[in-house]
């Protein structure tokens, strides 16, 4: 019952000081304000990043070739440079081939499901007179493409024939067809395409057109737009003239397995097996998981450095409310005093002012948080993430609210307490 | 008070305040030490109105605030409506002066930020009594003291007779053994205190409230019934007042 009525004239008293309970209350709010803001935006990025990559496909390992570390310059503020020296550019040795391919999936038969390949064959201008389309070309092999999950509108997919081949047919988007043949589909289809690639016209006959999945990430308008034009994997590399290897793929996990320690595991295998002699390369394995959780981790780690500036902004506003609160105290020496003649114990006059105490801070805590929300919706908007207020974040305020009320609110009201009624009554 | 459940025949002539041998020194500094009051022997019997008069410095303070219990003695005893002050410990003091203690001071003491209706209650929180019942009661006190229509004003929006009254109320709530005044008209043009002191007396007679008035005007004290003359932390005379009623 007590403090019910505490917490009534502690609001009032608030009230009756606005401007010297907000300077009060100005360290907590910045403190709570922030933290709710960083917890807040980093929710929403880790939760758009980490759905995002899971659209990608969580069960996807990237084998890459890179530079080995040692033939990097390291300078003495941490920046890496690639190696210029010897075996700087990549031969033909250095790529992983389809024979090692074949033989990983021997070796690792139960973990990987299908290989993913793909190599670009430049972007450009897709041309037909007037009327002009942006592409990339991306040679694809048959797995890749079934894995992208592409509808067809009108045509045909590219088939395992067209891949053996090495067919100079592709698959373009709705997009492009819009662009080129005023959305007639159909008339599209076994017509030729001429890409302006690098000073050169590439010619490829159209076998089919798939929908645009617009995944929300362009900036670009609908016309400019610039979509994939998918070949077969055969046909990209004959025009590119590569014929050594990958330097980057795809592998599709089976399910349930770990694709952190299977990262591992590859790269061991291929690095004892086939580049133990190699001084410049080797393979680095990556998954989709890894790098969720290294966002996330990179994403913490920024939370926790705010939040140890939030906490100091916390400390100073602590110590703001302690002594608004000693300052209170000793103005009110007299209510003090006519509080213990009318029967106070010196319990009640320390809950009544660690109520004040928390009050102060609730309310400093609960400006913070709205605050917070608002800038956290502000910035996820501007970098266009959808706004993801952090639960624990509001609880852990609140609960730190009350905390610092506490700690910094007993002294103050442990002196108020123990104040001599005589004494305190005949105050000026 | 008696558990017996007879009526007591002395209860009408008991003693509500009785102080015998009450020493009070202050140590200033370790040689030296201050004796304000040298030995009180007093007694005031319920439904009394006494007065206690006295110049500057001669103790007269003090004894209120031993009578009051927000100070203890450094030596004798006093027993308080049947209770041995000096035994009790601070959390028991501060019961006793919320229950059997009702304080009018000088300076009103009112919390300034709330009502009048408020300060009327504040005795009635620390005791614990339910919200409804202590507006009813403040309510009561109030309408008694002629406040009815002013209990939503803070103290700052009422004059110095009007706060007076307030603090009356307030002392009243808890229904006390006494009512302790220091000097309640101090602050008060003559007209507005002779208003204050006729509640007084009216509280005495028609509630049979035990009032004790510490006043250092011989003027009021002639109203009472009893004058407590100190002088340099003795008592050094006790008569009738001249104009008791």
């Amino acid at each position: 019952m007590l403090i019910g009525e505490n917490i009534l004239l502690a609001l009032s008293g608030l009230l009756a000081n606005k401007m010297r309970a907000l300077l009060t209350m100005l360290g907590i709010i910045i403190g709570i304000s922030s933290v709710i803001a960083i917890m807040s935006v980093g929710n929403s990025i880790s939760s758009s990043v980490t759905s995002s990559m899971e659209d990608m496909g969580v069960n996807n390992i990237t084998l890459g070739v890179s530079r080995k570390s040692t033939d990097d310059t390291v300078t003495s503020d941490g920046r890496v440079f690639a190696g210029i020296s010897r075996g700087s550019e990549m031969e033909d040795g250095d790529y992983i081939t389809d024979e090692m391919l074949e033989e990983m999936e021997t070796a690792f038969a139960d973990s990987v499901g299908s290989i993913l390949l793909s190599e670009s064959a430049g972007s450009g201008t897709a041309e037909d007179g007037n009327l002009t389309a942006n592409v990339n070309i991306t040679g694809v092999n048959a797995a890749y493409l079934e894995n992208e999950g592409l509808t067809l509108l009108a045509g045909r997919t590219l088939t395992g024939r067209d891949q053996e081949e090495g067919k100079r047919i592709v698959l373009i988007s709705d997009r492009a067809a819009d662009n080129l043949f005023g959305g007639d589909y159909n008339a599209a289809i076994g017509s030729e395409l001429h890409i302006y690639v690098s000073n050169r016209y590439y010619t490829y006959a159209i076998a089919g057109v798939y929908e645009y999945d617009d995944s929300g990430f362009s900036t670009e308008s609908e016309e400019d737009v610039t979509t994939t034009v998918y070949l077969p994997l055969a046909a990209a590399r004959e025009q590119n003239h590569s014929s050594a290897g990958y330097s980057q793929l795809t592998l599709v996990t089976a399910s349930g397995v770990d694709s952190a320690s299977l990262c591992t595991e590859l790269e061991n295998w291929f690095n004892s097996k086939y580049y133990r002699s190699n001084d410049s390369f080797e393979v680095t394995a990556g998954s989709m998981e890894s790098m969720v959780s290294s966002m996330t981790e990179m994403l913490s780690t920024v939370s926790i450095a705010i939040s140890v500036i939030a906490g100091i902004s916390l400390l100073v506003g602590g110590i703001g409310v302690m002594n608004i609160m000693l300052v209170s105290i000793t103005e009110r020496t007299r209510e003090i005093g006519t509080r213990k003649a009318l029967g106070a114990t010196n319990g009640s006059i320390r809950l009544q002012f660690i109520t004040e105490s928390i009050v102060i801070c609730l309310t400093g805590g609960f400006i913070g948080i709205l605050l917070g929300l608002g800038l956290a919706a502000a910035a996820t908007k501007l970098l266009g993430y959808a706004a993801s207020p952090s639960v624990s974040g509001i609880i852990f305020s609140v609960a730190f609210s009350i905390l610092i009320g506490v700690f910094f609110g007993y002294y103050p009201a442990n002196k108020a307490a123990k104040m001599n009624p005589i004494e305190a009554l005949r105050y000026e | 008070m008696n558990g017996l459940g007879t009526p007591a025949p002395e209860l009408a002539g008991r003693n509500i305040i009785d102080l015998h041998g009450i020493v009070k020194r202050f140590y200033i500094g370790q040689p030296n030490e201050l004796e304000i009051l040298h030995g009180i022997d007093l007694t005031v019997k319920e439904g009394e109105f006494v007065s206690i008069v006295g110049a500057s410095g001669s103790g007269k303070t003090t004894l209120m605030n031993i009578i009051g219990v927000l100070d203890r003695p450094t030596e004798g005893d006093y027993i308080l409506d049947g209770v041995d002050v000096g035994k009790a410990k601070d959390r028991e003091l501060s019961g006793i002066r919320n229950q059997k203690i009702g304080f009018v001071f000088q300076t009103y003491n009112l919390i300034s930020r709330t009502s009048a209706l408020r300060n009327v209650e504040l005795p009635m929180m620390y005791a614990g009594v339910g919200k409804k019942e202590r507006i009813e009661r403040a309510k009561y006190y109030l309408e008694m003291v002629g406040m009815q229509d002013r209990m939503s004003h803070r103290p700052d929006e009422l004059s110095g007779g009007q706060k007076q009254r307030v603090s009356i109320a307030r002392a009243m709530t808890n229904d006390p053994s006494i009512i302790l005044a220091d000097e309640p008209t101090g602050a008060l043009d003559s007209k507005t205190g002779r208003k204050i002191m006729d509640i007084f007396h009216q509280l005495n007679r028609d509630q049979g409230k035990t009032i004790v008035l510490i006043t250092h005007s011989n003027e009021l004290a002639e109203e009472t019934e009893r004058i407590i003359t100190l002088k340099d932390g003795e008592i050094i005379g006790e008569r009738r007042g001249s104009f008791a009623c």
